[in-house]
């Protein structure tokens, strides 16, 4: 029997497990040493695997990327710890220059596998720059995966597939889901498929899309259908890029109404994407306008109104009843 | 009270003068005339390689191209001083030491060339390819000394970047953790004294480079890089620090640029011609060869020969170059990933129906 555990603590047992599996991976990222990371993701991991492993870094985002991408090509499977996303754009010259470019450049001949973790997203009360979504900035770039888990047992197994692939990964952790449910997970070192969405719930009325913290109140707006006698397929889409569009596109087949939720700001976001490719290749299955509850495209605001911001179940809802008003 | 509490000085260290005057006692390799004649016909063969690719660009048969005409010593010199085990991480002007390295000049043509096979070395499979992004390079360095150390191997990486590179803070932060971890990396700045149309004194306050190598805790020197003698020894006895647990080291090699940044620059619109003129008195090349002819141990017979043997060698890489088919243009996916992942294979398939058609 697995032990029940947080998404954050799912993260911490992903990380030893695969340092205890293979000795080329090593953490790298501020803080992740004596004090376990800012959110304890690597708590105890230096004790058990030594300073060499586990290995604290100036204050240098773009410096400690590009030293994984050196690591990488000799071997190593470096997973760097972002503090906070909004803290990630130094490293992005070294991941859209160089991690997510070396393998091409090259031929083949280097690569770099790699992971670069960063907690994402508002909710948390957070000073600013500590609240953003920007996954469609790093989705953007080609020869990248970006890759969001929604629960403790799919940040084990998503995190554990990162880990072992053969290229760099963005892997976004939403923290507001750190530690707000238990899930029980056996440490058995299963990995879970890194190009497919998840649906997490079944219906035939309605597709709700959605990723991170926003399944919280997308599976709530759900419940609250499922009130009114209304089904909705709420699909996860976990791996952000690739985008796995064959499994929306065959919900969409079926129920002819979708409703696609994320914290992200909306002009270019990754909703956009999914939009453009239901209007090119699911147009005529949609019996409704496609809708999006998107952060807005204004500035995180600072606690006090991030809820306003964020998306919420009666966003949710609102817009899935607008959905369903069409015959 | 006010008191020292740290003071610091910048050693600068040459051999042979601009008129190939030995100035100090010399190293040992010095005395070696066939090493000095392996490092010459290096230095020479990067010359005709650089006066070839200008002319292939000029004629365009070659893309945008950075000419290293002036610095052969500084590459030359990196690459006599390197073991086959370390790791060169270069940025796009040290063509002379990639040859050194087993690059083939073939294949950086093919690189400026347009092809990304032309980083895809035959012969050279552990160095890094030319890095177009101003110092990033630095940290890959730091990260190939990070995984030599974890592993406890006897092996150094050495990354060049240009005197722009040093304003930059991957630069600094590179060799800040470097000096933290006392890794095995050499850093080289090569000074050719222009970032572009910027002259070096406007790049910096600072008296001399090397000294951005005091902050981080590392050892930082200058060398003359026109003088290939200094430039190896200086280089050789930092990656014997480097692998024996001394740490890194910044060399800031003195250079001169004598042509344009690349073919796509024009120099004259911020410089004189007779600045250009005053520095081609300090040619690295002329001052080893009149080092070696004072010896006795050069002469015209084998300077012509050296020529024409150069010329043959640049020749042939030519049409090694363009005897090179474009690769098809579903190449682009087939090393974005090790395995393309399933979304991408449509676009493939759409690229490659309309090559088919035409489209």
């Amino acid at each position: 029997m697995g032990e029940r555990l947080t998404l954050v603590e799912a993260v911490r047992l992903a990380i030893g497990r695969a340092m205890a599996d293979d000795d080329a991976v090593v953490v790298l990222g501020e803080d992740v040493g004596a004090n376990g990371g800012v959110f304890r993701a690597t708590d105890g991991l230096a004790a058990r695997f030594g300073s060499g492993r586990v290995i604290d870094t100036p204050i240098s985002e773009s410096m400690f990327v590009g030293v994984a991408v050196g690591l990488a090509t000799q071997g190593f499977r470096p997973i760097v710890e972002y503090q906070f996303m909004g803290f990630l754009y130094p490293g992005l010259d070294q991941l859209a220059n160089h991690a997510s470019r070396l393998r091409n450049r090259t031929r083949g001949r280097l690569s770099c596998p790699m992971v670069v973790r960063a907690p994402y997203g508002g909710g948390v009360h957070a000073p600013e720059h500590h609240s953003e979504s920007f996954e469609a900035m790093v989705a953007h770039i080609p020869g990248l995966r970006v890759v969001i888990p929604s629960s403790p047992a799919k940040a084990y197994g998503l995190l554990l597939a990162a880990i072992a692939d053969p290229d760099p990964v963005v892997f976004l952790e939403p923290k507001r889901m750190y530690r707000s449910t238990r899930e029980e997970i056996d440490d058995d070192g299963e990995a879970l498929p890194l190009d497919r969405c998840f649906t997490v719930r079944h219906g035939d009325d309605l597709t709700l899309v959605t990723w991170g913290a926003s399944t919280i109140e997308t599976l709530a707006a759900a419940d609250a259908l499922a009130a009114e006698g209304v089904t909705a397929d709420v699909i996860d889409i976990a791996t952000i890029k690739p985008l796995d569009i064959d499994t929306i596109l065959h919900s969409v087949e079926r129920t002819g109404r979708c409703v696609i939720v994320h914290e992200a700001p909306r002009t270019g976001g990754v909703g956009a994407e999914i939009a453009a490719a239901l209007a090119g290749e699911g147009l005529t299955s949609l019996l409704a306008p496609v809708a999006r509850v998107t952060g807005y495209d204004t500035v995180m605001p600072l606690f006090r109104n991030e809820h306003h911001y964020l998306p919420g179940t009666d966003r949710v809802l609102a817009a899935a009843h607008r959905s369903l008003e069409y015959a | 009270m006010r008191r020292e509490v740290a003071s610091f000085h910048v050693d600068l260290t040459s051999y042979v003068d601009a008129d190939g005057t030995a100035t100090a006692d010399l190293p040992a390799f010095a005395s070696d005339p066939a090493e000095l004649a392996t490092m010459y016909r290096a230095m020479m063969l990067t010359r005709t390689f650089d006066a070839k690719a200008v002319a292939l660009q000029r004629t365009g048969r070659l893309g945008t191209f950075a000419s290293s005409l002036g610095q052969e010593a500084v590459a030359v010199g990196i690459g006599a001083a390197m073991a086959p085990d370390d790791v060169f991480v270069p940025s796009f002007r040290e063509h002379g030491a990639m040859f050194m390295r087993g690059v083939e000049p073939g294949e950086l043509l093919l690189y400026w060339g347009g092809d990304e096979r032309g980083s895809d070395y035959a012969r050279q499979r552990h160095d890094f390819p030319i890095c177009v992004p101003i110092g990033t390079q630095a940290a890959h360095a730091v990260g190939v000394a990070l995984a030599f150390a974890l592993r406890g191997l006897p092996r150094a990486a050495l990354c060049t970047f240009g005197d722009g590179a040093t304003s930059r803070g991957d630069v600094y932060e590179s060799m800040n953790f470097a000096g933290v971890r006392r890794l095995p990396v050499v850093f080289v700045a090569n000074n050719n004294q222009w970032a572009i149309s910027v002259p070096r004194r406007t790049q910096s306050a600072a008296e001399t480079l090397a000294q951005k190598a005091i902050a981080a805790g590392i050892t930082g020197e200058q060398v003359d890089g026109n003088d290939v003698i200094a430039m190896r020894a200086v280089i050789a006895a930092a990656l014997d620090r480097a692998r024996s647990g001394g740490g890194p080291t910044l060399v800031e090699a003195l250079t001169y640029r004598l042509t344009d940044h690349t073919t796509a620059d024009d120099a004259s619109r911020y410089r004189s011609d007779d600045e250009v003129s005053e520095h081609w008195k300090a040619d690295p090349v002329g001052r080893l060869r009149d080092f070696m002819v004072a010896r006795g141990w050069w002469g015209r017979e084998q300077e012509e020969h050296l020529h024409a043997d150069c010329t043959a060698a640049i020749e042939q890489a030519v049409r090694r170059y363009e005897a090179y088919v474009p690769m098809p243009a579903s190449s682009m996916f087939d090393h974005l990933y090790a395995v393309l992942p399933h979304a991408y294979e449509r676009q493939r398939d759409e690229l490659v129906a309309g090559e088919r058609s035409g489209g």
